[in-house]
Formats: C-alpha cells, sequence, structure tokens
C-alpha cells in the first residue's frame, strides 16, 4: 500500500476513505473499533498526501491507516483501555507511540476494542461487549488486543499496534491468522501506555506481512527519556531482516516443554509441517530443554496481579475518570469504595484482589518473593538454550480460537491460554507469532510463535520472513484470503 | 490447600479501596480456593538460593539532563477532573469532622 501511494497509484486520503467505509460495512458484526476518528484520520492523511505532492522525503509508511490499541493515549481522542471507569476521558498528551506514528505520517483510523486494562485473553473482559474473530464470529479474536488482531483480519486496517503483556499481541494475532510481535522489553517507550504490569508490559506492532511488522517495529521503536526502562541503544536492524529471510545455517531450538500434551492435534500439525519447511530452507531444527516453563504460568498469575494492584490504585476519582457517589458530607475514601465497585469489571477486581493478598504482609514470601524466584529460573533456562540455538519456537497457543463464552466462567482455563507466550515476557526478551496454516480439523488459524534473546528482535523478522516465503509459495496466496465470513461483503 | 474466607476477601477488597456485595465476596472467596492452589505452584521450585528478579533489565538510577521541559498547563491537567474548583481538582472530604 505504501508503494501504492509512493508511486501515485493511490492517495492516503484514498486509501484511508476506503478503510473507514470497509469499517463502516463490517465493524457491527466484528466490534473491532471502540472509537473511529474519520475526521482526524482524513484530515492526516490530506496532509500527508499535501507534504508528498510538495516533495517531501517521506517514511516507508507514510500516508497507511492504522488501528490503535484502546490502552494507549492519543491527545485528545477517547481512551478507555476497555474499562467503564475510563468512559469518555480524552487524554491530554500523546503517548510516545502515537508521536513516533505521527511523525511517521502513519494515519491514525480510531482505537481497539481490547480486554479491560489488557487483562484476559479473548476481548470478552471489555467493558464495551466483545470483538467477534473475523474467520468465524462466534469465536473469540484472542485478548487483549482482540480488536487490533480483528481490524487486520477483516481488512479494516493494513496495521495495527497492540501491547503484550503475557501473550496480547501474539495470541490474538495466532487465532486471527495475523503477525504480531513482542518486541524485547524497553524496545518501544512504555510512556503513555496505561499500565497493567509495568515490568512484563511492551508495545507493538501487529501486520498482515513480516515485512509490515517490520515496518511498523522501526517506526515506533527506540529510546525515549520519558520512559526510564527504555533501552539506550541502536533500534534492531528488523526491516532488513525481513527482507532478507535468510536461515541457512541458523539454529533453531524446538522447546521441548511447549508442545505435545494439551496441544491440539491440529496445531501440531501446522507446526511440524513449519519446521519442515524452515529446515528445507536451510535451518538446522535442534531440540531444547527448558524445565522451569511449566512454572512460567503459576508465577506470572502472581507478578501481573501484584503490580496491577499497585498500578490500578491510580484510578482513585479524584483527577480523571469515574467518580461516583460523591453527594454531600461523603469521605474521599467511600467515593473511592464506589467508584471502583462500578468502575472495573469482573477480572479487574479479582486480579486486584489477588495482587494485593500477594503482597500482603505474612503472604509476600510465600507468593510474590517465590514468583520472582522462578522468574530467575525461567531467564537462565532460555539463556541456557540460547547457549545452543539462535532463535527458538513453539506453537504461540495451545488451540485455535475458542467460541465466546466458552472460558468466561473457568478463569483457570482462560489463563491456560497463555502458556506459551508466558515465558517471553518473564524474561523480556522478544516473541513473534506468524500463521502457520489452518488447523485441518476447525478450519482456523494457527499461530507459529518464535522467540528471540533481548535485543536480536532481527532473527524472529529473519525466521518469520522465512517461513511465510515457503507456506506463501505452498499455500499459492495468503491466509487470509481464505477467511470465509466477511468474503462476501 | 490455600483458600480465603469470606472475611478476608472483605478485607483485601477494604484494602484495595473496592465496595463489595455479599454475593461478589463470597463468590471471589470460592474461586481463589481455585487460583492459590494453581499458583502455589512456584514454590516447589523456589528456593533459597534462587536470587529473585523482580525486572528484566539490570538498571539503576536512570537521569535525564536537568533541563526544564514543557510541561501540561493547568487547564489541560484539569481537563478529565470529575470535578474542581478556582483551578483545582475539587475531592470529596478527606478527614473527619474532629
Amino acid at each position: 500500500m505504501a508503494a501504492q501511494i509512493a508511486s501515485g497509484q493511490t492517495s492516503s486520503v484514498e486509501l484511508t476513505q476506503a478503510h473507514l467505509d470497509r469499517i463502516e460495512s463490517v465493524d457491527t458484526d466484528v466490534h473491532a473499533f471502540l472509537f473511529v476518528d474519520s475526521q482526524g484520520a482524513l484530515a492526516q492523511a490530506a496532509a500527508v498526501d499535501a507534504k508528498r505532492a510538495a516533495g517531501e522525503k517521506l517514511s516507508p509508511l507514510a500516508g497507511v491507516p492504522l488501528a490503535l490499541k484502546d490502552v494507549m493515549t492519543q491527545k485528545g481522542i477517547p481512551t478507555t483501555a476497555g474499562s467503564k471507569i475510563l468512559e469518555g476521558w480524552r487524554p491530554p498528551y500523546d503517548s510516545t507511540v502515537v508521536v513516533n506514528l505521527k511523525k511517521n505520517d502513519i494515519v491514525i483510523l480510531g482505537k481497539t476494542n481490547m480486554d479491560e486494562f489488557a487483562m484476559g485473553s479473548s476481548t470478552e473482559n471489555s467493558a464495551y461487549g466483545p470483538t467477534h474473530n473475523p474467520w468465524d464470529l462466534t469465536r473469540i479474536p484472542g485478548g487483549s488486543g482482540g480488536g487490533s488482531s480483528a481490524a487486520l483480519a477483516a481488512f479494516e486496517a493494513p496495521l495495527a499496534i497492540g501491547t503484550d503483556t503475557g501473550g496480547s499481541i501474539r495470541q490474538p494475532a495466532a487465532v486471527t491468522g495475523t503477525v504480531g510481535v513482542k518486541p524485547t522489553y524497553g524496545g518501544v517507550s512504555r510512556f503513555g501506555l496505561i499500565a497493567f504490569s509495568s515490568s512484563l508490559d511492551q508495545a507493538g506492532p501487529c501486520a498482515r506481512t513480516v515485512l509490515d511488522a517490520a515496518l511498523l517495529h522501526e517506526a515506533i521503536a527506540g529510546h525515549d527519556p520519558k520512559d526510564s526502562t527504555s533501552i539506550n541503544a541502536p533500534v534492531p536492524q528488523v526491516v532488513n531482516a525481513a527482507k532478507s529471510g535468510d536461515v541457512k545455517g541458523m539454529k533453531i531450538g524446538v522447546v521441548k516443554e511447549l508442545n505435545g500434551e494439551g496441544y491440539q492435534s491440529g496445531v501440531r500439525t501446522r507446526f511440524d509441517e513449519s519446521l519442515e519447511l524452515l529446515a528445507d530452507a536451510g535451518a538446522e531444527i535442534i531440540e531444547v530443554s527448558a524445565p522451569n516453563f511449566e512454572y512460567a504460568l503459576a508465577a506470572y498469575y502472581l507478578i501481573a496481579p501484584s503490580e496491577c494492584s499497585s498500578n490500578l490504585a491510580r484510578f482513585d476519582a479524584m483527577r480523571y475518570g469515574l467518580r461516583v457517589g460523591d453527594v454531600d458530607g461523603a469521605s474521599a475514601e467511600s467515593v473511592m469504595n464506589l467508584t471502583r465497585e462500578v468502575g472495573f469489571g469482573r477480572e479487574v477486581k479479582r486480579r486486584i484482589i489477588l495482587g494485593t493478598y500477594a503482597l500482603s504482609s505474612g503472604y509476600y514470601d510465600a507468593y510474590y518473593g517465590s514468583a520472582q524466584k522462578v522468574r530467575t529460573l525461567i531467564t537462565q533456562d532460555f539463556n541456557k538454550a540460547f547457549e545452543k540455538c539462535d532463535v527458538m519456537v513453539s506453537p504461540t497457543c495451545p488451540t485455535t480460537a475458542f467460541k465466546i463464552g466458552e472460558k468466561s466462567n473457568d478463569p483457570i482455563a482462560m489463563y491456560l491460554n497463555d502458556i506459551a507466550t508466558i515465558p517471553v515476557n518473564m524474561a523480556g526478551i522478544g516473541g513473534m507469532s506468524l500463521p502457520a496454516g489452518l488447523a485441518p480439523e476447525d478450519g482456523l488459524p494457527v499461530g507459529f510463535q518464535i522467540m528471540a534473546p533481548a535485543m536480536q528482535d532481527q532473527r524472529m523478522y529473519l525466521v518469520g520472513a522465512a517461513l511465510e516465503a515457503a507456506l506463501l509459495t505452498k499455500w499459492g496466496a495468503p491466509l487470509l484470503s481464505l477467511a470465509p465470513v466477511l468474503a462476501g461483503k | 490447600m490455600s483458600s480465603l474466607s469470606r472475611d478476608d476477601v472483605a478485607n483485601l477488597a477494604r484494602l484495595a479501596r473496592i465496595e463489595m456485595s455479599e454475593a461478589e465476596l463470597v463468590s471471589l472467596s470460592s474461586e481463589f480456593t481455585v487460583i492459590l492452589d494453581a499458583v502455589a505452584r512456584v514454590q516447589e521450585v523456589a528456593g533459597a538460593d534462587v536470587e529473585p528478579t523482580s525486572h528484566p533489565l539490570p538498571l539503576r538510577n536512570v537521569f535525564r539532563p536537568d533541563v526544564v521541559v514543557a510541561s501540561l498547563t493547568s487547564g489541560e491537567a484539569l481537563s478529565g477532573a470529575p470535578a474542581q474548583e478556582e483551578s483545582r481538582f475539587r475531592v470529596p472530604q478527606i478527614l473527619g469532622e474532629e
């Protein structure tokens, strides 16, 4: 699309209008967007077209539209993080990601639906209703960034931004047949990302191809003085890697513990097939072991709730957002209690209470303290495995997309969805999911996960590009061209 | 087996400043029995010889140059306030009467 704009075949305004029309026609079914900024997007597109007409040198993605996860602040645009407690709030500032998008002249179409405060794996926890998977509208689009991935799969946007705390970019990408990348922790600024679990949260690119993801990655990444945990080092050369796709001589480690039992048979079939294609492309496939990964899920559900119980204390009804019960004579404490009762959804309350417990005196060592030790062990597992291989791989999720409502009353079953994605966040390294085909038994997309050492993000793009090219040759057309539901629209 | 009683959950909800109905307290306390059992597994491998990790980056004291930069105006900062008075946030009563 960028090339078409650059060559003058189409304009950014035409492209933006076409996507706004598409949103108009399919989003009543998909519900990927919480807010569509038609006016702002068209104005931004017109400005890019004017710059181009004036002969200005523009970035590679200039004029291409994008869908922004509603956890990122954008000045003057409603930002809710999927929660009632922020309904109607218009941030007075841009997140650094948005600043970078605007700097690259990427057109922001609107804000996408998500699990409340990014807590969930299905987008069912949004206070504004679930998003539907474009492959089958009765199924979940993954979460927490289900709106962003569904917008891509439904051709409502060619690019999107997600955030990944335990898999919220990669799992939605897997179940919608799209590409999602969680960069190395600190690779993309968290300034203006509404915090869930600060030591795990990481924003990243979502797209329909590996190269598009790489271009978006380079546009948003880089050091930011406003985020003290942002890495002050050159951004990995991910675009070059995505263009090269040369995996000859690379060692790819299959994680023994993230395969086999508990993984759907069609997921395993497509995963094994992808390994063969990578071997054909010249990579060496070996097996690596990560014995402590089995404790990652348990540790995650202590660390993330602990951090969220602290982070979400800022929603106190005093400076912004919802305020309930502010009647004459009411105390600040009762207003806080009532506001947080009404403003937070069930999953958010569950995690705040769990985190409050895990951090409370007498239980701290047994829960939060032990979870932090598991985090060390997982990092050590990665370090040992990366001595033997360049990247590690696994299926992104144990299953394909499940039905909306199927797991909403069983928190543990829901949490198990993230079993293969969580270790990456615990160690702060990079992870990518790209489509590996459709599971034969249900015809739904399967995701292939690639994990690379910290600040070696380019390795994921090398392997991703190689696999994507091999699969495209095999299929003869992109996977998304097979998505049945919205084909007629 | 770990568990939390209805009263334990009520106490945690008070600490977390969330009002909760009786039904919610009871259902959360039963869910916590299952969740705590699942997460308690971390204790199996967390030996005394393992150093805890609180953060993926080994950063200490990150500073920026001590230079004045633009910040939000008071109008911008107050733009999302539930209530305001004389260019300040208006909040409910914080201290008791006496």
